[in-house]
């Protein structure tokens, strides 16, 4: 059964050019302001089903938080509609609705008043709520006291002991630390297992990864791909690096060609997992097609260890670009004098068109190679360096 | 952590609702009166806000009409302007204009203030002015009882017959006040400088409203110039205050004199005054309301 229905919603502000914010002017040209219109959300159509947890992936300004503010109620949409089953509880901002001058405990009743929950509704909960945010010492304190973190705490334990139907999260997870971070993604899988609905915008593909049975990811307003979230993911990571419009990248769902398998190894790979700087390695990428294909692009993204390429090259670049492919084939990449220093290296891998820039397959991180620096050099690259007095 | 008794049952059990949509005037109530506790809490915060660093709190609001009640009585004995009982009549006016005046001044800024709960939270935006009439509300209530014990301590003699007609008159003024409050504060939202357009009209409404002089004073005045007396009653706040101070001065006349300072009629025709103005309210602040609807629709982007 649907819990949130967006039917057609598409979202147009008006941005004036020339800010018409005075009644004199409003009264000297009246009707006749100035706009340019902004398109934040093209027609987006999306059906979420109760007990569901759907991630929205972004950048900015990509509509994803004026999609939340939709179905929250927040904004009105241009065209069409949104409709939504029970009761909605959303955390848009840190602290939202909290007045700095008020006690954590008066600002408890005042947010969960927001949500129309009487004062008796929430003597019921209070103390849960307070335990949940771990500021049962700071509770007749000022919020003006708190850190942000403890904001968060208490904005998020008083949406999720609301008892909503549908909860939306934008971002602001990322402001707690690790231990509470791991607490509410503790209670969200608390709320699936309810049966509860749940939306988050973020950024964190991790998140939506380990958390999101779909996810769906917006693009100047376009809804570029509602998949599972691994798919989703990949389609808006290939456009993070490679800038690639995500339209094309959308297409991935039916692509004619995908990588089957990848192999990475060394000459030395029977003895040691390792390199050692200055040794080189090989990729072998097994693909299939359902269809061929006749100018496909590879590219080889070779990552720090936190994910963050370093290097970029592809076979265009290269000079030796692909030919046509049909059929199963495996291609191989030789890269040699890998003078890198100690770490694991992911690799990222995507085999694109030519042409029209549309991504076939696309793998992130789950390849890499290991180096092994036997020196007492530190840091990311091996130069040869000796030392003598002239 | 209690055992949560939460099942797909209850979200199924309830209907798939529109999340935003034109309401009626009734459906637009209804929504407002399931959102009483938010009133009641907004109302709460800015009253304990403003309040939160005096020593002496809500004294303050009572410490007021006692303090305005001993500058008038000096001033005016000073002068040797006004009449009998001249500052406990001018105190049944100002206090009810200080209600409206607070009401309206806060609740032009009252939407504008509040952006960024607006633009990230929802419940129906009409909740902020109307939260700024009650905050207004209950220091007039602070500042009537303080009234009422100054009364006592001079024993004054109110005018029993009379006295059910003010809180008639609180009600017809706050079903007035709140019309207006619910149109200025979305206009304020599109239209920055609402609020110095109000400021001149509060002042201008002030002086045109028999509070610092009697209701006969300017009937002389508009009759010497060919129009009605009764031209004054088409001011809303004319029937209010003059109903005011029929009860609690106790008299249409000067004290002691028989010199007519407001109408000379039974509590009835004050009542049905009074009855007539609460009408009109009423319809104004449905329309309000219903105008209101129509600005909430663009309020969050347009803040």
């Amino acid at each position: 059964m649907e819990s949130i229905v967006v039917d057609g919603v598409s979202k147009t502000f008006r941005i004036a050019t020339d800010p018409a914010d005075s009644l004199k002017q409003r009264l000297l040209r009246f009707r006749r302001a100035n706009y340019e219109e902004f398109v934040a959300l093209r027609p987006i159509d999306l059906t979420i089903e109760i007990g569901e947890t759907v991630g929205i992936l972004g950048h900015n300004g990509s509509g994803k938080s004026t999609l939340l503010k939709c179905i929250a109620g927040i904004l009105t949409p241009t065209t069409g509609e949104v409709r939504v089953r029970g009761r909605l509880a959303s955390l848009l901002e840190l602290g939202a609705g909290f007045h700095p001058d008020l006690t954590g405990r008066e600002n408890v009743y005042i947010n969960a008043s927001f949500y129309g929950m009487s004062r008796r509704d929430v003597d019921k909960v209070f103390d849960e709520i307070v335990d949940f945010a771990e500021l049962a010492q700071f509770i007749d304190e000022p919020v003006k006291h708190y850190s942000s973190g403890m904001y968060v705490r208490l904005g998020f334990a008083v949406a999720v002991n609301l008892e909503p139907d549908v909860l939306l999260v934008d971002e602001v997870l990322a402001v707690g630390d690790e231990a509470f971070q791991n607490k509410c993604i503790g209670r969200i899988r608390q709320f699936q297992d309810e049966g509860r609905t749940i939306v988050f915008v973020t950024h964190d593909v991790e998140t939506v990864r380990h958390v999101c049975q779909r996810a769906i990811v917006l693009d100047h307003g376009h809804m570029v791909i509602d998949s599972h979230p691994s798919k989703s993911i990949r389609v808006f990571r290939e456009y993070l690096h490679a800038h690639t419009p995500l339209h094309a990248a959308a297409e991935l769902s039916d692509s004619p060609v995908l990588f089957t398998d990848v192999r990475v190894s060394h000459a030395n790979a029977g003895t040691r997992r390792h390199l050692l700087p200055g040794e080189g390695f090989t990729i072998e990428i097994d693909v299939e097609t359902t269809h061929p294909v006749d100018q496909p692009v590879l590219a080889v993204e070779v990552c720090d260890s936190a994910g963050a390429p370093i290097f970029r090259i592809d076979t265009d670049g290269l000079g030796t670009p692909l030919g046509r492919i049909e059929g199963r084939r495996t291609l191989r990449v030789d890269i040699s004098n890998v003078e890198l220093l100690d770490g694991e290296f992911p690799l990222n891998l995507s085999l694109s068109d030519r042409s029209t820039g549309r991504i076939f397959d696309w793998r992130e991180g789950s390849d890499s190679f290991e180096v092994a620096n036997p020196t007492k050099a530190t840091g990311l690259v091996a130069f040869d360096v000796t030392v003598k007095e002239q | 952590m209690s055992e949560s008794v939460y099942t797909t049952a209850r979200a199924s059990a309830s209907e798939l609702r529109p999340m935003a949509r034109r309401r009626s005037v009734v459906e637009h109530l209804r929504e407002l009166g399931g959102y009483r506790e938010l009133l009641a809490n907004l109302t709460r915060k800015e009253l304990t806000v403003r309040y939160q660093h005096s020593m002496l709190g809500f004294t303050w609001s009572m410490l007021q009409p006692v303090f305005l009640l001993i500058v008038y009585t000096a001033v005016f004995a000073i002068l040797g302007a006004g009449f009998e009982k001249f500052s406990i009549w001018v105190l049944c006016g100002l206090l009810l204009w200080t209600f409206v005046a607070t009401t309206l001044l806060t609740a032009t800024t009252s939407i504008t203030e509040n952006a960024s709960l607006v633009g990230k939270v929802k419940f129906p935006r009409a909740v902020l002015p109307l939260a700024s009439v009650a905050g207004a509300l209950v220091h007039l209530a602070l500042q009537s009882i303080a009234f009422a014990v100054v009364l006592g301590v001079t024993r004054h003699r109110v005018d029993w017959v009379y006295m059910p007609l003010v809180p008639l008159a609180i009600v017809t003024a706050t079903l007035v006040v709140a019309g207006i409050a619910v149109i200025v504060a979305p206009v304020n939202v599109y239209a920055r400088d609402t609020g110095h357009l109000l400021d001149l009209l509060v002042l201008g409404w002030f002086w045109a409203t028999p509070i610092l002089y009697p209701f006969f004073l300017a009937s002389t005045t508009l009759e010497n110039n060919g129009i009605s007396r009764w031209a004054q009653m088409a001011n809303p706040f004319t029937p209010i205050v003059i109903s005011i101070q029929r009860a609690i001065y106790g008299s249409s006349t000067e004290i002691g004199t028989d010199v007519s300072l407001i109408p000379d009629e039974s509590v009835w025709w004050y009542a049905a005054w009074l009855g007539a103005i609460a009408a009109v309210a009423l319809v104004v602040l449905a329309a309000a309301l219903r105008l209101f609807d129509r600005a909430e629709v663009n309020m969050a982007e347009a803040l």
